[in-house]
Protein backbone atom coordinates (compact mmCIF):
# COMPACT_ATOMS: atom_id res chain seq x y z
CA UNK A 1 0.00 0.00 0.00
CA UNK A 2 1.10 3.37 -0.60
CA UNK A 3 0.14 6.96 -0.07
CA UNK A 4 -1.58 6.76 -3.96
CA UNK A 5 -4.20 3.88 -2.35
CA UNK A 6 -4.64 6.25 0.94
CA UNK A 7 -5.42 9.27 -1.95
CA UNK A 8 -8.23 6.97 -3.63
CA UNK A 9 -9.86 5.75 -0.11
CA UNK A 10 -10.54 9.41 0.77
CA UNK A 11 -11.66 9.90 -2.57
CA UNK A 12 -14.29 7.52 -2.15
CA UNK A 13 -15.31 8.11 1.07
CA UNK A 14 -15.52 11.91 0.79
CA UNK A 15 -17.19 14.28 -1.32
CA UNK A 16 -13.99 16.43 -2.34
CA UNK A 17 -12.20 15.75 -5.72
CA UNK A 18 -8.67 14.08 -6.30
CA UNK A 19 -6.74 16.68 -6.23
CA UNK A 20 -7.97 18.18 -2.93
CA UNK A 21 -7.77 14.38 -1.80
CA UNK A 22 -4.42 14.14 -2.66
CA UNK A 23 -3.74 17.24 -0.82
CA UNK A 24 -5.61 16.59 2.33
CA UNK A 25 -3.32 13.29 2.73
CA UNK A 26 -0.05 15.09 2.22
CA UNK A 27 -1.39 17.48 5.11
CA UNK A 28 -2.04 15.07 7.09
CA UNK A 29 1.59 13.15 6.73
CA UNK A 30 3.04 16.88 6.79
CA UNK A 31 1.21 17.71 10.38
CA UNK A 32 2.37 14.21 11.81
CA UNK A 33 6.18 15.62 10.48
CA UNK A 34 6.37 18.53 11.93
CA UNK A 35 4.88 17.37 15.64
CA UNK A 36 7.31 14.96 15.73
CA UNK A 37 10.22 17.40 14.55
CA UNK A 38 9.63 19.14 18.02
CA UNK A 39 10.00 16.05 19.81
CA UNK A 40 6.38 15.68 20.29
CA UNK A 41 4.55 12.34 20.92
CA UNK A 42 1.91 11.39 18.57
CA UNK A 43 -0.71 8.84 19.83
CA UNK A 44 -3.14 7.56 17.34
CA UNK A 45 -5.71 5.68 19.23
CA UNK A 46 -6.37 2.05 17.50
CA UNK A 47 -2.97 2.30 15.62
CA UNK A 48 -0.56 3.55 17.92
CA UNK A 49 2.03 5.46 19.04
CA UNK A 50 5.05 7.46 17.51
CA UNK A 51 8.04 8.59 19.59
CA UNK A 52 11.14 10.36 19.30
CA UNK A 53 14.08 9.00 21.26
CA UNK A 54 17.51 10.67 22.10
CA UNK A 55 20.26 7.87 21.54
CA UNK A 56 23.54 9.19 23.05
CA UNK A 57 27.09 8.65 20.70
CA UNK A 58 28.59 4.83 21.42
CA UNK A 59 31.03 2.94 20.60
CA UNK A 60 30.39 0.83 17.33
CA UNK A 61 32.36 -1.58 14.76
CA UNK A 62 31.91 -1.57 11.17
CA UNK A 63 30.79 -4.90 10.84
CA UNK A 64 32.42 -5.17 7.43
CA UNK A 65 36.32 -4.57 8.47
CA UNK A 66 35.80 -5.06 12.17
CA UNK A 67 37.30 -2.06 12.68
CA UNK A 68 36.25 -0.10 16.03
CA UNK A 69 33.54 3.31 14.93
CA UNK A 70 31.87 6.39 17.16
CA UNK A 71 28.43 6.31 16.24
CA UNK A 72 27.21 9.79 16.80
CA UNK A 73 24.29 10.65 18.87
CA UNK A 74 21.58 10.65 17.03
CA UNK A 75 17.02 10.91 17.61
CA UNK A 76 15.40 8.03 16.40
CA UNK A 77 11.90 7.29 15.83
CA UNK A 78 10.34 4.40 17.57
CA UNK A 79 6.22 2.96 16.76
CA UNK A 80 4.96 1.34 19.60
CA UNK A 81 1.59 -0.56 17.96
CA UNK A 82 -1.78 -0.14 19.73
CA UNK A 83 -3.37 -3.46 21.99
CA UNK A 84 -6.14 -3.01 19.54
CA UNK A 85 -4.14 -3.36 16.01
CA UNK A 86 -1.65 -6.48 17.34
CA UNK A 87 -4.81 -8.16 18.18
CA UNK A 88 -6.29 -7.39 15.03
CA UNK A 89 -3.66 -8.62 13.37
CA UNK A 90 -3.32 -11.62 15.21
CA UNK A 91 -7.31 -12.58 15.00
CA UNK A 92 -8.25 -15.97 14.06
CA UNK A 93 -4.97 -17.65 15.57
CA UNK A 94 -4.43 -19.52 18.65
CA UNK A 95 -2.95 -16.21 20.08
CA UNK A 96 -6.05 -13.79 19.62
CA UNK A 97 -7.27 -13.66 23.15
CA UNK B 1 -0.48 15.24 19.53
CA UNK B 2 -3.41 12.45 19.95
CA UNK B 3 -5.98 11.35 17.40
CA UNK B 4 -8.36 13.80 17.96
CA UNK B 5 -5.94 16.70 18.24
CA UNK B 6 -4.67 16.07 14.94
CA UNK B 7 -8.19 16.02 13.69
CA UNK B 8 -8.77 19.26 14.47
CA UNK B 9 -5.22 20.68 13.26
CA UNK B 10 -6.06 18.66 9.86
CA UNK B 11 -9.12 21.19 10.16
CA UNK B 12 -7.76 24.07 10.72
CA UNK B 13 -4.83 24.18 7.54
CA UNK B 14 -7.87 23.20 5.49
CA UNK B 15 -10.42 25.66 5.86
CA UNK B 16 -12.29 24.20 2.91
CA UNK B 17 -13.32 21.24 5.27
CA UNK B 18 -15.61 20.89 7.83
CA UNK B 19 -14.62 19.03 11.20
CA UNK B 20 -16.71 16.37 10.14
CA UNK B 21 -14.82 15.92 7.14
CA UNK B 22 -11.25 15.84 8.69
CA UNK B 23 -12.74 13.55 11.15
CA UNK B 24 -13.65 10.93 8.48
CA UNK B 25 -10.24 11.83 6.22
CA UNK B 26 -7.90 10.51 9.36
CA UNK B 27 -9.91 7.88 10.35
CA UNK B 28 -9.84 6.28 6.76
CA UNK B 29 -6.62 6.96 6.62
CA UNK B 30 -5.40 4.89 9.54
CA UNK B 31 -8.53 2.27 8.95
CA UNK B 32 -6.55 1.44 5.82
CA UNK B 33 -3.65 1.13 6.96
CA UNK B 34 -5.23 -1.24 9.71
CA UNK B 35 -6.83 -3.03 7.24
CA UNK B 36 -3.55 -3.19 5.21
CA UNK B 37 -1.15 -4.75 8.05
CA UNK B 38 -4.05 -7.28 9.00
CA UNK B 39 -3.61 -8.07 5.52
CA UNK B 40 0.17 -8.49 5.66
CA UNK B 41 0.46 -6.32 3.60
CA UNK B 42 3.71 -3.56 3.65
CA UNK B 43 2.72 0.20 3.65
CA UNK B 44 5.17 2.72 2.17
CA UNK B 45 4.41 6.34 2.77
CA UNK B 46 7.39 8.29 0.83
CA UNK B 47 8.78 10.84 3.46
CA UNK B 48 7.45 9.59 6.24
CA UNK B 49 8.19 5.73 6.97
CA UNK B 50 7.34 1.93 5.91
CA UNK B 51 5.50 -0.53 7.73
CA UNK B 52 6.00 -4.26 6.98
CA UNK B 53 4.43 -7.20 9.23
CA UNK B 54 7.30 -9.64 10.79
CA UNK B 55 5.91 -12.87 11.77
CA UNK B 56 7.33 -14.15 14.64
CA UNK B 57 7.62 -17.73 15.22
CA UNK B 58 7.09 -19.85 18.11
CA UNK B 59 9.58 -19.51 21.02
CA UNK B 60 10.17 -20.42 24.50
CA UNK B 61 9.73 -18.52 27.29
CA UNK B 62 9.63 -18.24 31.22
CA UNK B 63 6.96 -17.31 33.51
CA UNK B 64 9.04 -14.61 35.86
CA UNK B 65 7.59 -15.66 39.07
CA UNK B 66 7.46 -19.46 38.77
CA UNK B 67 10.32 -19.81 36.38
CA UNK B 68 8.31 -22.39 34.85
CA UNK B 69 9.31 -22.67 30.79
CA UNK B 70 5.95 -22.02 28.72
CA UNK B 71 5.37 -21.90 24.81
CA UNK B 72 4.67 -18.33 23.53
CA UNK B 73 2.85 -18.67 20.35
CA UNK B 74 3.73 -17.72 16.93
CA UNK B 75 2.17 -14.19 16.34
CA UNK B 76 2.32 -11.24 13.77
CA UNK B 77 3.99 -7.38 14.76
CA UNK B 78 4.26 -4.65 12.58
CA UNK B 79 7.99 -2.88 12.22
CA UNK B 80 8.01 0.59 11.25
CA UNK B 81 11.07 1.77 8.94
CA UNK B 82 11.79 6.02 9.72
CA UNK B 83 12.12 7.45 5.98
CA UNK B 84 14.75 9.96 5.05
CA UNK B 85 12.72 12.94 5.19
CA UNK B 86 11.48 12.47 8.71
CA UNK B 87 14.98 11.28 9.73
CA UNK B 88 16.70 14.14 8.50
CA UNK B 89 13.49 16.62 10.47
CA UNK B 90 13.94 15.12 13.44
CA UNK B 91 17.60 15.11 13.57
CA UNK B 92 18.40 18.91 12.48
CA UNK B 93 21.39 20.00 15.12
CA UNK B 94 22.45 16.32 15.63
CA UNK B 95 25.71 15.27 15.06
CA UNK B 96 24.25 13.00 12.86
CA UNK B 97 22.74 15.14 10.67
CA UNK B 98 26.23 16.67 10.14
CA UNK B 99 27.04 13.11 8.68
CA UNK B 100 23.87 13.41 6.24
CA UNK B 101 25.49 16.52 4.95
CA UNK B 102 28.84 14.31 3.81
CA UNK B 103 26.12 11.89 1.90
CA UNK B 104 26.58 9.22 5.02
CA UNK B 105 23.73 6.78 5.13
CA UNK B 106 22.46 7.66 8.89
CA UNK B 107 19.88 4.68 9.07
Amino acid sequence: MTKADIVAAIYEKVGISKTESSDVVESVFEILKETLEKSEKVKISGFGTFMVKEKNSRKGRNPQTGDGITITARNVLTFKPSQVLKKRMNEGSENSA
Amino acid sequence: MTKSELINRVAERLPYLTRKDAEIIVNTIFDSMVDALVDGDRIEIRGFGSFKVKNRGDREGRNPKTGETVRIPAKRMPFFKIGKELYERINQGTPSAAALQEGGEGL
